[in-house]
């Protein structure tokens, strides 16, 4: 009897702990086969890259490939592009999302859950419906081949963005503004000395998110940037592989400098990732 | 109107001011101004020319119009639903308690971060026919793999493929919706002795259909604005098959010069991801519970 009462339990603890880890490894083996293909085919010399049938594991291992990488595709002009487009857009967000998003949530006025309400419907526009006219808006202020269309637009504010950070205002005590109000406190005051301090950890979701927007956007780089020697990432690689005769170790390389700065940010912001998740609040 | 009523108007307005303006530039004005070019023959410079309803007939005469419709809402179709049951079945594994889950949730989330076009680069690496390695292991296994990307018939699913590896990006909104249900509404089922199928279709789905609401509208506008994927690794081909909506509207625009044109696409566009939306919301009243509502 107590025997057999212990075999059931250890076919449960087994089936817990080992059909359970089976499963997950399953289920993650595909997801990771792309970065082994990406890692592997970046390792390998050419004749093994164009190999048949495809060598699994490089030998010898190429590490020079990245440097020839950075060298054959213009990687640094294109990083430095990209950096610039993705410095400024965090900063035009940073700097105007809070501000809308105050005007959401700590000001108390009628209207203010109707313009809310207006915001988060121009989410549901689609950007092809606007590409055209603003492309056309823009050739006539002359930004076109340049990153101000893409760069001045996050200075007014972006309404997913703006839609969290005022989910996160809405959870600050009324009291703390209030409380300054006697004070004597004006608005704007409120607004530096008391509710940004404050909201450091949403400012921080909504940079790492813009950061993740201006690094993976193609489209619009694509629509209003002419010149090669302007080119963020996206562009300049693309462009590189509809160019040239591509040598796929090289390029698996380069796609792997790309990765590289992604999961650098994911492993320092992880916890953010998830706060921003919480704080979307559409699980409700 | 009070005076501290006013004041508090003004004030709200100077803090929302700067959405107010850049909402009348970069939305509502190109709105207007879409509809307007799409009545019109314009090649992007000069003045547009009033053509009136001539660009929606011209449509429904363009063969292509008609296929880069057929290849989105065939995406629309399969890649929606497909998303949907993998990015669920990621986060009821995602859920599984072990000690290192931390690990497995990083690795099925995090390809949903990566730009597309870096994961286009891949996987167009990754279905080469002779030297890819998804042939290559499926020829391990006496499977002769297909032409992948390259071969009409198989392009489309393809795409739907590589978008799966994204899947994490959904799978762990899910989660969270997952972790939120009541444990009380499992715990009074088991007590009536429900099984794992009746508590999952009776309780969990439920509990989290505001989250599948979202992720399906989502969804939805992702599949009428599929750019990137195809634009990199096709370009639209082989045969078209891969000439989807957004794709064939940005060549009627960038690359014709047929502004008009393209903004009559873009309005059409437009009516149609609203009005899927619409319906799928219509019926969600069905099938979506909101708590204490």
């Amino acid at each position: 009897m107590s025997v057999s009462r212990k075999g059931v339990r250890f076919l449960k603890i087994l089936k817990a702990q080992v059909i359970t880890r089976l499963i997950l490894i399953a289920v993650c083996i595909p997801f990771l086969l792309p970065f082994f293909w990406m890692l592997s085919t970046a390792l390998k010399t050419l004749p093994q890259t164009v190999a048949y049938p495809p060598v699994l594991i490089p030998n010898p291992i190429v590490w020079d490939n990245f440097r020839e990488a950075v060298l054959t595709i213009p990687f640094f002009t294109y990083f430095k592009n990209t950096s610039i487009y993705v410095g400024f857009s965090i900063l035009g967000t940073i700097i105007s999302c809070p501000l809308v998003a105050y005007g959401l949530s700590i000001v108390r006025w009628p209207g203010r859950d109707s313009l809310l309400i207006l915001i988060l419907a121009t989410m549901m526009i689609p950007f092809p419906v606007t590409m055209i006219p603003l492309f056309v808006l823009f050739s006539k202020l002359g930004w076109i081949n340049s990153y101000k269309p893409l760069i001045i637009p996050t200075f007014f504010g972006t309404p997913f963005f703006i839609f969290l950070l005022r989910q996160f205002f809405m959870t600050i005590p009324p009291s703390l503004s209030d409380a300054a109000r006697i004070d004597g406190a004006s608005e704007l005051t409120i607004f530096t000395r008391v509710i940004l301090p404050l909201c450091k950890p949403a400012l921080g979701v909504v940079a790492l998110f813009q950061f993740l927007g201006s690094w993976n956007n193609f489209l619009g780089p694509l629509i209003y940037l002419m010149e090669e020697s302007k080119y963020p990432l996206s562009l300049g690689l693309q462009d590189y592989r509809s160019t040239h005769t591509v040598q796929w170790n090289l390029f698996m390389a380069a796609s792997t400098l790309v990765v590289i700065p992604t999961v650098v940010i994911f492993f320092l912001t992880q916890r953010r990732i998830i706060e921003g998740i919480h704080l979307t609040g559409i699980k409700e | 109107m009070t005076p501290k009523k006013r004041k508090d108007i003004i004030t709200g307005l100077l803090f929302v001011s700067p959405w107010l303006i850049g909402f009348a530039l970069f939305s509502f004005y190109p709105i207007i101004a879409s509809l307007y070019y799409s009545l019109t023959q314009f090649v992007g410079i000069g003045t547009p020319k009033w053509i009136g309803f001539t660009n929606y007939p011209s449509l429904i005469r363009d063969e292509l119009f008609w296929i880069s419709l057929y290849n989105t809402i065939y995406y629309l179709v399969f890649a929606v639903p497909i998303g949907f049951a993998i990015a669920l079945g990621l986060a009821l594994i995602m859920n599984f308690n072990v000690k290192e889950k931390s690990i497995y949730r990083t690795i099925l989330y995090f390809p949903s971060i990566l730009p597309v076009y870096a994961s286009a680069f891949i996987w167009l690496w990754m279905f080469n026919p002779q030297l890819g390695i998804i042939n290559a292991l499926l020829d391990k296994l006496g499977i002769q793999g297909p032409g992948w990307i390259g071969s009409p018939e198989w392009s489309k699913p393809s795409i739907i493929l590589m978008a799966q590896w994204g899947a994490g990006g959904s799978a762990i909104i899910f989660l969270a919706a997952l972790q939120d249900v009541p444990r009380e509404l499992y715990e009074a089922a088991e007590l009536d002795g429900a099984g794992r199928w009746y508590k999952f279709r009776h309780i969990t789905l439920p509990s989290i259909s505001p989250v599948i609401l979202f992720h399906i509208i989502m969804a939805v506008n992702g599949a009428f604005q599929l750019f990137d994927a195809p634009y990199i690794m096709t370009g639209g081909g082989p045969a078209n098959s891969t000439l989807f909506y957004t794709l064939y509207l940005y060549r009627n625009a960038f690359q014709y010069s047929k502004m008009g044109y393209a903004s009559a696409m873009a309005w059409i566009l437009f009516i149609l991801n609203l009005g899927t939306a619409i319906v799928i919301f219509k019926t969600s009243l069905r099938w979506v519970y909101y708590r204490g509502g």
